[in-house]
């Protein structure tokens, strides 16, 4: 039987990095598929999706990539095209990790056949226990019909509900009690240094 | 010019000037620069962390008892380690005593990461360093196959058209033009000095590796309900037990403790079958490189970890063992009080934050964190596009933690040499026994291989202790205890107005602490001070080096643009920055990239 793995990745402690993270948990909140359909929060783990990988026959990615375009503008890619995009500029400490488990799962034959990497432009990545910037969570109910239209397509098709899935993040680190929990500028400063900072310069 | 450091080494600035950045396989997360001389010796070496760390400026205000919710994200590899040093924290501040059931679980827990980490490091971040992929295409298979039958007669997997398969299979995958992981190698260097045979067992290990390594991180599915983030908490584990139970959901039943007992036994065996004889037939071709010894021959220290009963964190009790050796007297192993304010302090002359007054040094429960970004008078580039940097200011987002004033390494080496100097009996006969089949005396240890062997080591150690925790968890249940969490003081209104705790672990790594303060119910104050804060120190008031720094030292370099002898070094060390720093280059450029100036 054909199976289904949905998989954000990126690390939500980094403001828009968490983009495919929140997307995994807003499907799992907002859609019910039929079939054998697999919703997992990657976080920012390499090598130990690759047992995931193995098991799936269609991979689904969200993930926020850098494509050099205005910040919250979507880029949908397919195929064999998915490594390639991932890698085109490395941004963040997860898509290298990532697009090395897509080579070694190919290297051992693990790798899904039919890809699907749902990627949002970030605006600010540097805002270290930051939550999503607007832009980029207002993006996340169409990337998520983007992805359920394109696994309708393959005969997954899903409807308004709420899955079960003991694969997302803690109840601690959602969301809305991550954006909502988070200390204030003052309590905690927020500024680094401005290689990482630009819009501090001057 | 030349400076000496209180430490011993004599620092060198002139010669030309190497960056490195970043430096890790996999996820790049470090910068060095090193300083080589005429006969291509580095007689300077930097290192530097290129992001702060906030983890302290996240976790204000929250529940204390979901702390390690946060801290299993800080890390790209580590997720449980921190949560469970998070937990551990908690329990200390409030009071709370875990049931024996889970302190077996978390020491297999804990004892798995170390084996999975341990193989993954040696297999796909470390060998590429020592072995040639490349030039395992032109190796003779049968030739392979009497090697692998000699290195290691019980490792079923040998035949000559085994060897012929793999290599097929890496042939069209390099010829596909997809590299990939293999990439970012100096594939034609001549530190690469294993015959071709020995590279080709050595990469078809890589692959049984990988195979591995999803097996083995299904215990902390089946303990922690998932995987990659397993869940934890405080007071205990989270998984019920019931052994009358049916079915692998949920509960611990009898069908998933046989699951945890086989992927056990394969840990044994593929430690024992492959990577120690991997270590002694690789190590064998480079034992004459000795070089990276840094500051393991002097100052080592480790916190200790996996207490064989509950709640129990005295030296005796715990089966990775604790201390601190310094001045390379391995006659006194010193003990380590993490409490105790003038013993573990941290440092910023060098780092890009302020306390106010230079020198000061601060124990991690008064843990400050305000960054001061300025860079030295004699860098070059500018404040965005650092070229070189000035280590006589400050340079590092990585404070400077001391023991006592002093520099530490940590690590599998640091926990062996203090296991072989305090006598602790099972590490003593591994590193005698291993010293004898390589014909080497006891200071070959103090080496970037002796790093790499020392893990190995402790790989096959934990797989007896996570047999051992195992049998242990088992004998309980079978005895009537299934009790796995203490709820006791689970609600806010039994906590005292104000607590302070310190949780320890033994990472992959090394040492690892987080320093909690508790107020009204809330955190008021949480710093972590993880393994790669002690080995990647930048220098501290007093000019002594850090572990990566003193490493680097009084090591030839081949050629200075293809420096895979740094990389072996600081591999040598697992180096994980995501932890202490966020890495990137600011623009986007490709990663590991080395630039010679």
């Amino acid at each position: 039987m054909t199976k289904v793995l949905v998989l954000g990745i990126g690390n939500v402690l980094w403001a828009d990095e968490g983009f495919g993270v929140r997307c995994i948990e807003a499907l799992a909140e907002t859609r019910i598929f039929t079939g054998d359909v697999t919703l997992l929060d990657g976080g920012t783990q390499g090598l130990y999706l690759l047992p995931f990988l193995e098991s799936a026959d269609i991979l689904v990615v969200f993930d926020a990539v850098d494509y050099g375009l205005p910040p919250g503008t979507m880029k949908i890619v397919e195929g064999d095209e998915v490594p390639r995009f991932m890698g085109a500029k490395k941004m963040s400490l997860h898509q290298t990790g990532f697009q090395d488990v897509i080579a070694t799962a190919q290297l051992m034959g693990y790798c899904p056949g039919d890809l699907l990497l749902v990627g949002c432009q970030p605006e600010e990545l540097e805002d270290y226990g930051g939550g999503l910037r607007h832009v980029v969570a207002g993006r996340i109910p169409e990337a998520l019909n983007i992805a359920c239209a394109w696994l309708a397509e393959r005969g997954f098709p899903s409807t308004e509900g709420h899955t079960q899935a003991a694969d997302l993040a803690d109840a601690s680190i959602r969301k809305d009690a991550y954006e909502s929990g988070r200390p204030s500028e003052d309590a905690a400063c927020r500024i680094g240094d401005e290689r990482f900072f630009p819009r501090l310069e001057g | 010019m030349v400076v000496q450091t209180p430490n011993g080494f004599t620092l060198d600035t002139a010669g030309q000037r190497v960056v490195v950045d970043p430096v890790t396989r996999i996820e790049g997360h470090m910068r060095c620069e090193v300083n080589v001389d005429e006969n291509n010796m580095i007689t300077n070496a930097v290192s530097t962390g290129t992001m702060w760390r906030g983890l302290e400026v996240i976790l204000k205000g929250r529940d204390p008892r979901d702390a390690w919710a946060f801290t299993e994200r800080i890390c790209g590899v580590c997720t449980g380690t921190h949560a469970l040093t998070s937990v551990r924290a908690v329990e200390d501040a409030l009071g709370i005593t875990i049931p024996e059931n889970a302190n077996s679980i978390r020491n297999i827990m804990q004892l798995n990461l170390q084996i999975h980490d341990h193989i993954v490091h040696f297999y796909h971040l470390h060998a590429l360093d020592w072995v040639n992929p490349v030039n395992a295409l032109r190796a003779d298979p049968n030739a392979t196959s009497e090697l692998q039958q000699a290195v290691s007669p019980s490792h079923p997997l040998s035949s000559p058209g085994y060897f012929r398969d793999v290599q097929n299979r890496l042939k069209q995958f390099v010829e596909s033009g997809q590299l990939g992981i293999f990439k970012n190698g100096y594939w034609d260097n001549p530190a690469y000095k294993l015959p071709p045979e020995a590279d080709l067992m050595a990469t078809t290990h890589y692959l049984e590796a990988l195979d591995l390594q999803k097996e083995v991180a299904k215990i902390h599915t089946i303990f922690g309900g998932k995987n990659p983030h397993p869940n934890w908490l405080v007071g205990g584990v989270p998984c019920p037990i019931n052994v009358h139970s049916t079915g692998a959901v949920g509960a611990i039943n009898m069908t998933v403790l046989n699951h945890v007992s086989t992927i056990i036994d394969q840990c044994i065996t593929f430690v024992k079958n492959v990577y120690l004889p991997d270590l002694v037939a690789i190590g064998g071709v480079y034992k004459d490189w000795l070089y990276g010894g840094g500051l393991s021959g002097q100052s080592v220290m480790a916190y200790g970890d996996i207490p064989e009963h509950a709640n129990d964190f005295s030296a005796g009790q715990l089966h990775l063992p604790r201390g601190a050796i310094v001045n390379g007297n391995l006659d006194e192993v010193q003990d380590v009080d993490v409490r105790d304010p003038g013993q573990i302090q941290e440092f910023v002359d060098h780092s890009w934050y302020d306390y106010g007054e230079p020198g000061k040094g601060l124990h991690p429960w008064d843990g400050v964190t305000e960054p001061n970004y300025q860079l030295g008078a004699n860098a070059k580039g500018s404040r965005t596009n650092i070229q070189e940097i000035d280590e006589a200011a400050k340079y590092s987002w990585i404070k400077a933690p001391r023991w006592r004033g002093n520099a530490m390494e940590v690590g599998p080496l640091a926990r062996y040499i203090i296991g072989y100097a305090s006598g602790h009996e099972d590490i003593k006969n591994q590193v005698e026994g291993l010293l004898r089949t390589m014909d080497l005396p006891v200071s070959a240890l103090f080496s970037t291989l002796g790093r790499t062997a020392a893990r190995a080591l402790e790989a096959e150690y934990c797989t007896r202790l996570q047999k051992h925790f195992f049998d242990k968890l088992v004998a309980n249940i079978k005895a009537g205890d299934s009790n796995t969490a203490n709820v006791a003081k689970w609600d806010p209104s039994t906590w005292p107005k104000e607590a302070q705790g310190v949780g320890m672990t033994e990472a992959p790594r090394g040492a690892l602490g987080h320093w909690i303060k508790v107020k009204d119910g809330r955190i008021e104050n949480y710093q972590c001070v993880v393994p790669t804060t002690w080995n990647g120190s930048p220098r501290d008031a007093a000019g002594n080096i850090g572990a990566f720094e003193a490493a680097l030292m009084n090591t030839r370099v081949e050629r200075p643009e293809e420096p895979v002898e740094i990389l072996r070094t600081l591999h040598s060390f697992d180096p994980c920055l995501a932890c202490s720093t966020h890495v990137m280059s600011p623009d986007g450029e490709e990663l590991t990239t080395v630039k010679v100036r």
